[in-house]
């Protein structure tokens, strides 16, 4: 494409003098179209440039303390004492660290899994819950190449993207029941009975994103028996393991009732949030096989599947978690501090559902504290968002999400104040 | 619903999903190291490692790495998730790394760079990026080249063909060909150049070929596509090592490059690297930038933090700066020392009067020996010299202590075995 003397010209101002073969070069590019901006960082960007001393920041999906400040845990401090210094940063194995992937299964499965034992876990360290995910969405594609995947509705944004990239056709499951904030049970239940048998479930293990509400351990059975009938494959994600009831046992709850019903799960670990390793990258894939031999061809091909993406997974994170898990004083501490990040969430439910109460709210808040974890689907239209953000300065995503996490008694008033002025005449 | 209580394993029908998944081939560069470790004999000498040694033949973190470390450590920082793109001080600085700080097209805003995991995921991104925008493009690769570069374009779903690029005969560079295969390409096609230090050979273009080279993929409207994992590491010299890069930069032409720390600043485990695309214009970059971004996010989301801040640390002061060259002209020195001293020793040792010299001309952490399979075999089957069967020695796993044995040993394999 030749550039016209007038283009030309406009470019000179633009970008200075022409290189010698620029003005023939046409771009390759020209097709490229600029990408939609991320919704969620879209929130972020537009509160850090509001000037107002009264903005509330609850779209953001990490940890904050009562100041409303990001946190490093102490035994994160603590590990990265004791590991500086001490290790030469050779590549990982294609897998990942041996040691994380043994304490991130004994966290998953439980300390005497059976399953652990009898080496029948295929398992690799991943980029996080992102990077499982798309390892098995990768597998998926590759080995059993006539799958789908029913995701929830809704669910995280980025589930979708990454089936998609991975080309896995997706179908989607009934969740949750605007009219009651809560979770559509029988729409879910009905679903699974619908799908064809063998189907492929991508589940949130607990504090379900973005909505926060899980399934009771009753509906879990039930669930899980109904996979069984139907022979469905479950896939768990399980990004706040700990950090939503502050117990991580109990938060694997689902996960250890599909598998004593005899599902072979797989299981997309992060430890983002409940170690607040954001940026590290450290997470797990593992895959529950018939057997050993299998479980190591299946790892052998994850294996595969990574050495194309990245070689090999990054060291920092992992030896953080592994010097945490693997140390019985550290590991006292973490459950310590991942509790108190699940306390002071589930104390600032409490406090905007009273807050709201008091207010004389026409409305039911009970949705805020039966949702679990770092999210709370408020059920606020995308107009009253928007309202919350030009009339208040409060930011969040227009789903109505609200980011528990961004929550603090110091601004706990002036956020309920805001959703009553904005709902009163619902 | 009748029967509500737990089924058990015993009762449960399915069939095995994952029966049909085979054990994936070993991985071949691993296994010389496994043989290795298991070979018991005292001379035993691993020339299959790809990364750099000591003298001592240990691995080693860079000094300037752990001041880097442990000024992190003191400040205390959060682990915040980084922007889909990379840090940006990270970025900055990888850019200016590759193409000087002064670049033009720096200064125009016309370079998309995204911080991504080391070599292996920029390439991937660029890969992706190409199969998504550029469907019916092929690369095209040198004959032969690292072996995961084939892996990355499979996966993508790119198509790729070889250009000649080793001629065993003068175990140096079949230029004509390379010329030739490149020229011969389709229009439009993505050209894979290894910025410095060509991995598996050590074999690099001149400059005058460098010109040439960029004159025909100019020609042909090619892309070039640049793989520039040994930046600094090769010739000790940052700048010069990127020169190849610049030339075309300085061309007008719009370039990939992918960008490793990996060897450079020994940050191997923490997977640092980047994908730059120069590109006509600013606005161009931007949209090419939301694009790649659009592709990372749904395989890691945003990459990871360490390695990123320890190379914004090292780059961003003047001292740790400095500190870092010279450790990496020390790493750069030993390897040339030790090219010196094997091809003395070879020279000197080997009464045929084969010509040994390439030794020499060849740069960076491995050689092409010009040694066949069953000769590579016996290197490791007669000598415990442990190498890949394509003839390659890594000379990071050298010292001068190993190199009259090891000229022994090419020497042996090169005139007894057929």
């Amino acid at each position: 494409m030749a550039m016209s003397r007038a283009a030309a010209a406009v470019r000179q101002r633009r970008c200075g003098p022409l290189l010698p073969a620029a003005r023939s070069m046409a771009s390759w590019f020209g097709h490229v179209e600029r990408a939609a901006k991320d919704p969620i960082l879209g929130v972020t960007e537009a509160f850090l440039a509001d000037p107002s001393p009264d903005k509330v920041n609850v779209g953001v999906g990490a940890y904050r303390d009562d100041d409303g400040k990001p946190v490093v845990l102490e035994c994160v401090r603590e590990a990265e004492r004791r590991v500086a210094g001490s290790t030469n940063m050779e590549y990982l194995p294609m897998g990942g660290s041996v040691k994380m992937i043994e304490e991130s299964l004994k966290l998953a499965y439980g300390e005497d899994s059976e399953f652990i034992k009898d080496k029948r876990i295929a398992a690799v360290q991943a980029l996080s819950g992102t990077g499982a995910c798309r390892l098995f969405a990768d597998f998926q594609k590759r080995f059993l190449p006539d799958s789908q995947i029913y995701i929830p509705t809704p669910t995280w944004s980025n589930h979708h993207n990454i089936w998609r990239d991975a080309q896995v056709p997706q179908r989607t499951f009934a969740y949750y029941h605007p009219e009651s904030r809560g979770l559509d049970f029988a729409g879910l239940m009905d679903d699974i009975k619908n799908a064809p048998e063998g189907s492929f479930f991508l589940l949130h293990a607990c504090a379900h994103n973005p909505t926060g509400v899980d399934p009771s351990e009753e509906q879990w059975r039930e669930i899980s028996h109904q996979f069984k009938v139907k022979n469905h494959f479950p896939f768990f994600d399980m990004a706040y393991q700990g950090f939503a009831s502050g117990d991580p046992e109990r938060d694997a709850k689902a996960i250890r009732i599909f598998l004593e019903d005899g599902h072979q799960i797989g299981c997309a670990q992060s430890y983002a949030k409940n170690m607040g390793l954001y940026g590290q990258r450290a997470g797990c894939l593992s895959i529950l096989c018939d057997d050993e031999i299998q479980a190591v061809a299946v790892k052998s091909q994850l294996q595969q599947i990574a050495r194309p993406m990245y070689s090999n997974p990054p060291l920092h994170g992992a030896l953080i978690v592994s010097t945490i898990l693997g140390d019985p004083a550290l590991k006292s501490l973490w459950l310590k501090e991942v509790k108190g990040m699940a306390d002071r969430i589930i104390g600032m439910r409490k406090a905007l559902k009273e807050s709201l109460e008091k207010l004389g709210s026409p409305l039911s808040w009970e949705h805020i504290t039966n949702q679990i974890g770092m999210f709370c689907y408020s059920g606020m239209t995308p107009e009253q968002v928007d309202r919350l953000t030009n009339e208040f300065h409060i930011y969040m995503t227009r789903n109505g999400r609200i980011s528990m996490a961004g929550v603090t008694t110091g601004n706990v008033a002036y956020l309920a104040n805001a959703i009553h002025e904005v709902t009163k005449t619902n | 619903m009748q029967n509500t209580g737990h089924i058990t394993m015993a009762l449960a029908v399915d069939a095995s999903r994952f029966e049909g998944v085979p054990m994936a081939p070993p991985d071949p560069i691993l296994g010389v190291s496994e043989a290795f470790k298991a070979d018991t004999s005292d001379l035993k000498l691993n020339l299959g490692v790809g990364a750099y040694r000591t003298e001592e033949l240990q691995p080693a973190v860079l000094n300037v790495v752990k001041k880097a470390e442990k000024l992190m450590l003191e400040k205390g920082e959060n682990k915040e998730y980084l922007p889909i793109e990379g840090f940006a001080a990270f970025n900055k600085a990888t850019a200016d790394l590759l193409l000087g700080a002064d670049n033009p097209v720096i200064k125009q805003g016309r370079v998309a760079t995204l911080q991504s995991l080391s070599g292996t995921g920029s390439l991937r991104l660029a890969a992706a990026f190409i199969q998504r925008y550029f469907p019916d493009a092929k690369v095209l690769i040198s004959s032969p080249t690292w072996g995961n570069h084939k892996n990355i374009f499979n996966d993508a779903r790119v198509p790729w063909s070889e250009y000649r690029y080793y001629d065993p005969k003068t175990v140096g560079l079949d230029f004509e060909g390379m010329i030739a295969d490149i020229q011969a390409a389709p229009e439009g096609s993505f050209v894979l150049l290894h910025g410095c230090a060509h991995n598996p050979t050590g074999i690099d273009p001149t400059p005058e070929q460098w010109e040439k080279l960029a004159d025909v993929i100019e020609e042909k409207k090619h892309m070039p596509f640049f793989d520039v994992a040994y930046q600094g590491f090769a010739s000790g010299s940052l700048d010069e090592d990127a020169s190849s890069v610049r030339l075309f930069v300085k061309r007008g032409l719009e370039v990939f490059v992918a960008q490793s720390y990996s060897k450079n600043l020994g940050l191997y485990a923490e997977r640092i690297g980047a994908i730059n695309v120069i590109c006509s214009a600013p606005e161009v970059a931007d949209r090419v930038k939301s694009q790649l971004k659009r592709l990372a996010r749904p395989m890691y989301s945003n990459p990871p933090i360490h390695g990123a801040k320890i190379v914004a640390n090292v780059v961003g002061d003047p001292t740790m700066f400095g500190e870092w060259k010279e450790e990496m002209e020390q790493m750069a020195g030993r390897i040339k020392n030790v090219r010196q001293k094997l091809y003395d020793s070879l020279t000197e040792k080997d009464q045929s009067g084969k010509d040994w010299s390439f030794i020499l001309s060849q740069i960076g952490m491995f050689s092409f020996t010009g040694l066949n399979r069953p000769q590579s075999d016996n290197m490791t089957d007669k000598w415990h010299i442990y190498m890949t069967k394509d003839g390659r020695i890594s000379l990071a796993g050298l010292n001068l202590a190993k190199c009259e044995y090891l000229a022994d040993a090419i020497i042996d394999s090169f005139h007894n075995v057929n």
